[in-house]
């Protein structure tokens, strides 16, 4: 230390030195209340955001999807259930760059440009931190080859869940329906809540109609997750409630002995037990394999379904309306008795044809030399046109309007699946309405034999069977099996239909089946009882006056469709069946040897004989 | 002058401190500084996930300091400044080594692997600038003139150069402010204090220019932290949310989510000031503000009762760098100032800062506790 410094100078250092500790220490004061001022705002006035952010950090809600409820047939077989599978699915919060990851993930897992595309117009349907499905179903192999490069794909995961399963595939299709992606439209109308964490919906079939009942409702779960989105641990939860189970009243196995009567043919056959409403047997064929729509149809395959010649996608037996052509020939005998107009036993003399006075026109018998003398009993057996031209003529078509009516044509039959058809049946109302003409004469005949405007659905046809078969009693047709047994008595009004008549219809029906001369004789064989049937025949093609039909000349589509309605046992009716074979040509060759095999195996089944 | 040294005598005091006196222990920081470490332990037992190796890490580093502490607190002030100019050279050589023949951790050039250990000379800076500095004006006449202040000027701007290149701004910054201490205790005029403010002001955009890109990232993140939530703003959100959630009295010791979570990163050491927030809340964060004041000020009280110019300006930019320290932590943790790395002293977890620290200390306490006695 220097020796020569004066005592002045150090205490003016001494002082200098102290006015900076000064300046230095408030400078410090002035900082740390920088530091507490800072402090203050952020754990006082900002606490309770903070708080929340803290929350929103750690507590992730996790929705617990409900179980859809399983489908049983009448015996209590599996038409629908739901079976784990691995869906490959991405979360677009945690997947940095997604259009790349999806360029990856199509190199890899071979996906179709048409998959990825259709993932990228979802993701906006959907919240960022959603897991959303890219692959509903992967095969092992493909698990195998993703597992294993997993890590170079942030927010891309396996997931194991729950999908829609149809054992019985195609047999049951259109009945039980099946479920889809939810798409832009339903999710305007869907209650989010609800639906949160699940991914499809019923579109058709029992699938969509008890759409609400399968669904459940989803639980919840609060889950600390850390930073990795890891879960730590469950907080809370609250677990779903799952779907309920229905059971129809559809019996599978009789279902597909149908499907395999069909063979090649288009059609539909619906049957219902009587004393029920029951639906037994409902089925549109040719049908499709409902699963490819639960793990998410390609466009490709669901186009081709579109687009094919047999519109496999179409349920006939509900949606297809047809001329029901002869098969309504009962019901407009029984009109005639029920009028008065005519005994079962009342000649008529059929030359081939039939004509309105002071009108050319001839309304062409099938038979084109003509039945003779035929009795109303006659004409149903062997189905002759021009007793009916006669009786149809003499009801009128208001009357024919009003009795059919009775029977559930021209009307929904209010059966529990949605997109039921009403069909047509023609009054002078509707013709006005609907074509802005006036009812001409002889659309009454062609009315009488089932042509023209009037049309049914094969459920209308079935239920209409049913209710002859039901001493005239209303049948309302199901397809949820109902714990208890459908009182018609109560549940419907009475008729004033004379059951005398109705025995005399139903006897006519037996000998269509058991007598030779009978359109549908040749079921007769090798059955220990008695069925009550009718042919029909419905044109496609409408030949004109001077020619005749001829089936080797006109291509398979043209061909009239064939149909038959019967009921069994006929003296205590059980169960009833409409059968329609598109271009099948003649009701008693195609369609009644289905009709057939079903009333056998039901019969069986339920020791009725 | 009489240069013989001996424990300050001041017949009042208790047996306990008259013995850490004699070993040249101040015993007010003494306790402060224990204070801390057991703090640093407590917090670390949370954020480690009480995880019982960290502890004894950290304990083991912690005697390592004290030792060393001990240790510098015997070296008489005037040996130290006889040695100044020596060590300054030997730390700008170290760095120029770490320059040339050192380590890259994480992005950064700042260890020198000595066979037995891992070595960062900067450290050593942080101590050899100041005493430097501290010498010079002290064989020069006080106040500091323009030709002093130029002079010492490069002496602090040398080392902060070669460490801002390396790069490490948190301790350029700490060393350039312990220099800019001893200018300002020194007495250095307000005139030249201004004109070379509004230089450095002037200079801000050619340092910019100079910059690394995610040093500049760093100073746009902190203007903005939530422009960018996940990737440079993350750090400050969540050291925010985790100190705001903590409240009034905070979530209690090993409580904190934030942290628990992984959702605080360097939760153990940058950013540990969080999670003493998280769980302590506001009360204790004043009670850790307050004990840290209590340290800067017995320091400053050291300086003040030193005896000569070299002691008081090295001791007065010894403490004012302590708070420096803890001012540009907690601030950049409570989002006033820019992500710099700097450790809050003695709390984070991490060795050499300590050491570092703890040297600073024992000098301290040397300052204090050899004394000649001077003629009054």
């Amino acid at each position: 230390m220097p020796q020569h410094f004066a005592l002045q100078n150090i205490y003016s250092e001494n002082r200098l030195f102290l006015s900076r500790i000064v300046v230095i220490f408030s400078l410090i004061i002035l900082l740390l209340t920088a530091l507490v001022a800072r402090l203050i705002y952020l754990q006082i006035s900002g606490h309770e955001y903070y708080s929340t952010q803290a929350n929103n950090n750690r507590i992730k809600i996790a929705t617990l999807p409900p179980t859809r409820g399983i489908i049983y047939d009448r015996y209590g077989k599996i038409l629908a259930e739901n079976i784990p599978a691995y869906s490959l699915e991405l979360t677009p919060e945690l997947t940095p760059d997604i259009d790349e990851t999806l360029t990856r993930l199509k190199h890899l897992l071979n996906l179709t440009e048409e998959r990825v595309n259709q993932f990228k117009h979802q993701l906006p349907r959907h919240r960022s931190f959603d897991s959303i499905p890219l692959l509903m179903k992967m095969d092992d192999s493909t698990v195998a080859r993703f597992a294993v490069v997993q890590h170079e794909y942030p927010g891309v995961d396996i997931h194991a869940r729950l999908i829609r399963h149809y054992p019985y595939g195609s047999i049951g299709a259109h009945l039980v329906g099946y479920v889809g992606r939810i798409n832009k439209n339903e999710l305007k109308t869907l209650s989010a809540k609800d639906y949160k964490g699940t991914h499809t919906l019923g579109k058709t079939g029992i699938e969509k109609t008890y759409e609400s009942e399968l669904h459940g409702l989803p639980g919840h779960a609060e889950i600390e997750t850390n930073a990795q989105l890891r879960p730590i641990k469950t907080i809370k939860s609250e677990a779903p409630i799952a779907g309920k189970d229905l059971h129809l009243s559809v019996d599978i196995e009789l279902q597909r002995i149908a499907s395999h009567a069909f063979q090649n043919h288009s059609g539909a056959v619906v049957a219902i037990e009587i004393a029920t409403g029951d639906i037994l047997t409902m089925l549109s064929h040719p049908s499709f394999d409902p699963n490819p729509f639960s793990s998410g149809i390609s466009t490709t395959a669901y186009n081709a379904l579109q687009n094919s010649d047999q519109n496999p996608l179409f349920d006939r037996a509900l949606r297809g309306q047809y001329p029901p052509g002869s098969t309504i020939k009962p019901f407009i005998g029984l009109a005639g008795l029920q009028f008065g107009l005519t005994q079962i036993n009342t000649p008529l003399f059929c030359p081939g044809y039939y004509q309105l006075p002071n009108v050319n026109h001839r309304y062409r018998d099938w038979k084109t030399w003509g039945h003779g003398l035929v009795t109303l009993n006659d004409a149903i057996v062997q189905s002759c046109d021009v007793y009916f031209y006669d009786l149809a003529r003499t009801l009128g078509i208001d009357r024919i309007h009003q009795f059919l009516g009775q029977f559930g044509f021209g009307q929904k039959t209010g059966i529990d699946l949605i997109g039921e058809k009403s069909g047509t049946l023609p009054s002078r109302v509707w013709k006005r309405q609907h074509k802005k003409l006036p009812w001409y004469p002889g659309e009454t005949l062609i009315t009488g034999i089932g042509q023209g405007f009037m049309q049914t659905t094969p459920l209308q046809l079935a239920v209409a069977t049913a209710t002859l078969a039901n001493q005239g009693t209303l049948v309302r047709p199901h397809l949820l099996k109902q714990d208890t047994p459908f009182n018609n008595n109560s549940a419907n009004p009475t008729t004033d239909l004379n059951p005398a008549y109705i025995r005399d219809i139903i006897n006519s029906m037996i000998n269509v089946v058991h007598t030779p001369k009978g359109t549908a004789y040749k079921l007769s064989k090798n059955i220990a009882f008695k069925i009550a049937g009718k042919t029909g025949t419905a044109q496609v093609f409408t030949v004109k006056q001077k020619e005749k039909y001829d089936a080797k000349k006109l291509s398979s589509k043209l061909l009239d469709h064939a149909l038959f309605i019967a009921f069994a046992p006929a003296k205590s009716p059980k169960i009833a069946i409409a059968v329609i074979v598109e271009n099948g040509g003649h009701g008693g060759t195609t369609a009644a040897p289905i009709a057939k095999k079903i009333i056998i195996d039901y019969l069986n089944k339920n020791a009725v004989l | 002058m009489i240069n013989e040294t001996r424990p300050e005598q001041f017949e009042n005091h208790s047996p306990a401190t008259r013995f850490l006196n004699r070993i040249h222990l101040d015993s007010l920081l003494l306790a402060g500084l224990l204070i801390l470490s057991l703090l640093s332990l407590l917090i670390l037992y949370s954020t480690s996930g009480q995880h019982i190796d960290t502890l004894l890490r950290q304990t083991t580093r912690i005697a390592i300091a004290f030792s060393a502490m001990l240790f510098i607190a015997q070296i008489h002030p005037n040996q130290i400044k006889r040695y100044a100019v020596s060590l300054y050279l030997i730390g700008i050589a170290l760095l120029l080594a770490v320059l040339f023949f050192g380590d890259i951790g994480k992005g950064a050039q700042r260890w020198l692997d000595l066979g037995l250990f891992r070595f960062q000379p900067s450290e050593m800076i942080k101590i050899t600038t100041p005493i430097a500095i501290a010498w010079y004006f002290s064989e020069h006449s006080i106040p500091p003139r323009w030709k002093e202040f130029f002079v010492a000027a490069l002496l602090v701007a040398i080392p902060t150069l070669l460490i801002a290149k390396q790069p490490d701004l948190g301790t350029a910054i700490l060393i350039a402010s312990s220099g800019a201490a001893v200018f300002f205790f020194a007495g250095i005029s307000w005139r030249i204090i201004f004109s070379s403010g509004s230089a450095l002001v002037a200079l801000m955009p050619v340092l910019w220019h100079f910059m690394h890109d995610y040093q500049r990232a760093r100073v746009l993140t902190f203007l903005n932290p939530e422009s960018d939530p996940l990737g440079k703003g993350y750090h400050i959100i969540q050291s925010k949310i985790a100190i705001g959630s903590g409240g009034l009295y905070g979530k209690g010791w090993l409580a904190s989510t934030q942290a628990k979570l992984d959702f605080l990163p360097e939760r153990s050491t940058d950013f540990i000031f969080a999670v003493f927030a998280e769980e302590f809340g506001l009360w204790g964060c004043l009670c850790l503000l307050f004990l840290y004041l209590l340290i800067t000020l017995r320091s400053l009280y050291i300086a003040v009762e030193a005896q000569d110019t070299f002691s008081r300006l090295l001791a007065g930019s010894l403490s004012f760098t302590f708070f420096v320290y803890v001012f540009v932590n907690i601030g950049m943790v409570i989002g006033i100032l820019p992500v710099v790395g700097v450790p809050l002293p003695l709390i984070s977890y991490g060795g050499t800062s300590m050491v570092t620290l703890l040297i600073g200390f024992g000098i301290l306490m040397s300052i204090h506790t050899h004394k000649s006695l001077l003629p009054h």
